[in-house]
């Protein structure tokens, strides 16, 4: 802690460095308390067993019982179709975005083609397009495609956000194009220049856009729940969603069902949490 | 035909990269936001499909006047929701970013992730914990208030407060996002402005207001933008929070949207009134890009 505070020379008086060294340390522990309390509450009564209503006097020391998270996975009839469900959209949608993405970034980024420029404008132009208007009409094409109620509903516009298109045209245009010239040079064709030469230097901006289309779709929620009505079709959140109205008086159900619906993205973030807030930075637009 | 192949074989490439997404962001986008457009004049039905209304603007003034103006109450409500989200939020992420700064390296990264974590949580269990927080009988609010020997509040189910409730959840929320670029942003800024203003005798103080506030607006900028379009359309936090909406008080205009089409389906007025948001968003990133924007030169 004290070599963090001292690491930089500070000019002023001794107590005066002091002081604020205590008062930032003071503020920056209570918000980092304020920010990680509801995720640890959710944690804490979720791992200790509640059968009804939780106590009055809240519950800050978890019991470390998994009475709650066994009973959920044994009365919940679908949850583990849910964590399947969500799975299964969250990878085809990132599998997707990855090799996609690349692709059109790659050709906004290095290539020049007619109408380049207007169809990216126009890709771009819709990132601050509410998601919401697409909902009615997207419901509509589902439904004539047969595919409402199912998960490739809610792959529908899974496929076409536009985000990871951006960020990986930022992200290849700082690359020098003399590699790909050499790549070409030694025969490579057009596909083997991206497999080979693209692909391998865009790794960091691959991996942020990977984890972003996952936790992305992972969380998704508002189109989930109108594509889908059964519940074995649902997503985790849809589902976590539903066990409120399902289990009105097990709280330790519910407690357990949210506390475990969050356990990959938290596994997920701190695997990779460095990748996470590079690409932050990444596809901030300039 | 040579031409063709000719073209085919410079630009073949290219548009083959780009045709799966262009496909489906012209299908599954493009498209619906065109037809969108369509069924806000239209009186749509799920078997018959739609009809053009008479007068044209009939969904739009249905939007406004249905259910006893209730849309309007929830501009309100989504506005002010945004006004004190948004202020927070990039005060919030400005003050801690600026905290972490000059802390050591290793250290930043450790409150990054800290705030970072809950972010990426989904909002709708986000929101399901706040409502725990809020509950009224055992919550953990009212065992604050229980200590201080305050009665007890209903949270959320007291139509006055509920959207304020909602309204403090978000604003006691890290703004991580901001923490992590306004951190970045003040890392990029050439520490030979600082050196200067030492030697000319400036405080910390007066070097903050000075040198990193004005070098740091275009990332203060692109967040209130962003801040704003996701507080136009907020939806989990209130869905989950109060399932069955407290009367009119916690309506916002993306609930609107979703109850007039998917629970009353009135297709047309649903689409009208995401129209009005489109619209409204467009406006508010273009007021805010102007009015941040001309600042810059100084």
């Amino acid at each position: 802690m004290t070599t963090a505070v001292v690491s930089r020379p500070r000019t002023g008086p001794i107590g005066m460095t002091m002081t604020r060294s205590v008062v930032t340390w003071s503020v920056l522990i209570v918000t980092t308390v304020i920010a990680l309390f509801p995720m640890y509450w959710l944690f804490a009564n979720a791992l200790t067993p509640i059968t009804a209503t939780p106590p009055l006097t809240p519950i800050l020391i978890p019991a470390w019982k998994l009475d709650n998270v066994i009973r959920l996975l044994t009365t919940s009839k679908h949850y583990t179709r849910w964590v399947v469900n969500s799975l299964t959209v969250a990878l085809a949608a990132t599998l997707w975005h990855v090799v996609f993405d690349t692709l059109a970034g790659y050709a906004f980024a290095k290539r020049r083609f007619p109408l380049r420029n207007v169809l990216f404008v126009a890709l771009v132009s819709t990132l601050m397009v509410p998601i919401h208007v697409t909902f009615i009409p997207l419901y509509l094409i589902s439904r004539s495609l047969g595919i409402i109620d199912s998960i490739w509903a809610i792959l529908l516009p899974a496929s076409s956000q536009v985000f990871g298109i951006f960020l990986m045209r930022q992200f290849i245009q700082t690359l020098p194009g003399e590699l790909e010239d050499a790549a070409r040079i030694d025969g490579c064709t057009e596909i083997g220049v991206v497999r080979h030469v693209i692909v391998p230097l865009s790794m960091p901006a691959i991996a942020s856009l990977a984890i972003f289309t996952f936790v992305r779709n992972w969380n998704d929620f508002l189109w989930p729940l109108i594509a889908v009505n059964r519940p074995q079709e649902f997503t985790l959140t849809v589902g976590v969603a539903s066990l409120q109205g399902e289990f009105m008086t097990d709280w330790g159900i519910i407690f357990a069902g949210g506390a475990v619906a969050s356990i990959p993205i938290i596994i997920f973030f701190l695997l990779f949490q460095r990748y996470f807030l590079d690409g932050l930075r990444l596809g901030a637009l300039k | 035909m040579a031409n063709v192949r000719r073209f085919l074989r410079e630009h073949g490439w290219s548009y083959a990269f780009i045709a799966p997404s262009i496909i489906t962001f012209a299908c599954f986008t493009f498209a619906p936001v065109v037809w969108s457009a369509i069924i806000s004049v239209q009186k749509y039905n799920l078997r018959t499909g739609g009809t053009f209304v008479d007068p044209i603007w009939m969904n739009y003034q249905k939007a406004f006047t249905g259910l006893g103006g209730i849309f309007v109450t929830s501009i309100g409500n989504t506005l002010t929701y945004t006004v004190f989200t948004v202020t927070t939020n990039i005060v919030v992420g400005l003050a801690l970013a600026s905290l972490i700064q000059p802390l050591h390296r290793h250290v930043r990264t450790f409150f990054r992730a800290a705030f970072y974590l809950p972010a990426v949580t989904s909002s709708l269990i986000v929101g399901m914990t706040w409502a725990y927080i809020y509950n009224a009988q055992w919550g953990f609010a009212n065992y604050l208030l229980r200590l201080i020997g305050v009665e007890p509040v209903r949270w959320l189910s007291n139509p006055d407060i509920a959207l304020g409730s909602i309204t403090a959840s978000a604003m006691l929320t890290i703004p991580a996002t901001a923490v992590v670029l306004f951190s970045a942003a003040m890392g990029g800024i050439p520490t030979e402005f600082y050196e200067a203003a030492d030697l000319d005798g400036a405080s910390p103080v007066q070097k903050w207001w000075w040198i990193t506030l004005p070098l740091i607006r275009p990332t203060t900028l692109y967040l209130t933008v962003i801040y704003t379009i996701a507080s136009f359309e907020v939806f989990e936090r209130i869905y989950v929070m109060v399932p069955s909406g407290v009367g009119r008080s916690t309506q916002t205009i993306v609930t609107q949207i979703y109850y007039s089409g998917f629970k009353d389906f009135d297709l047309g007025v649903s689409a009208a009134q995401a129209m009005m948001l489109f619209v409204m968003i467009g406006a508010v990133a273009l007021v805010q890009f102007r009015v941040l924007r001309s600042n810059v030169e100084y």
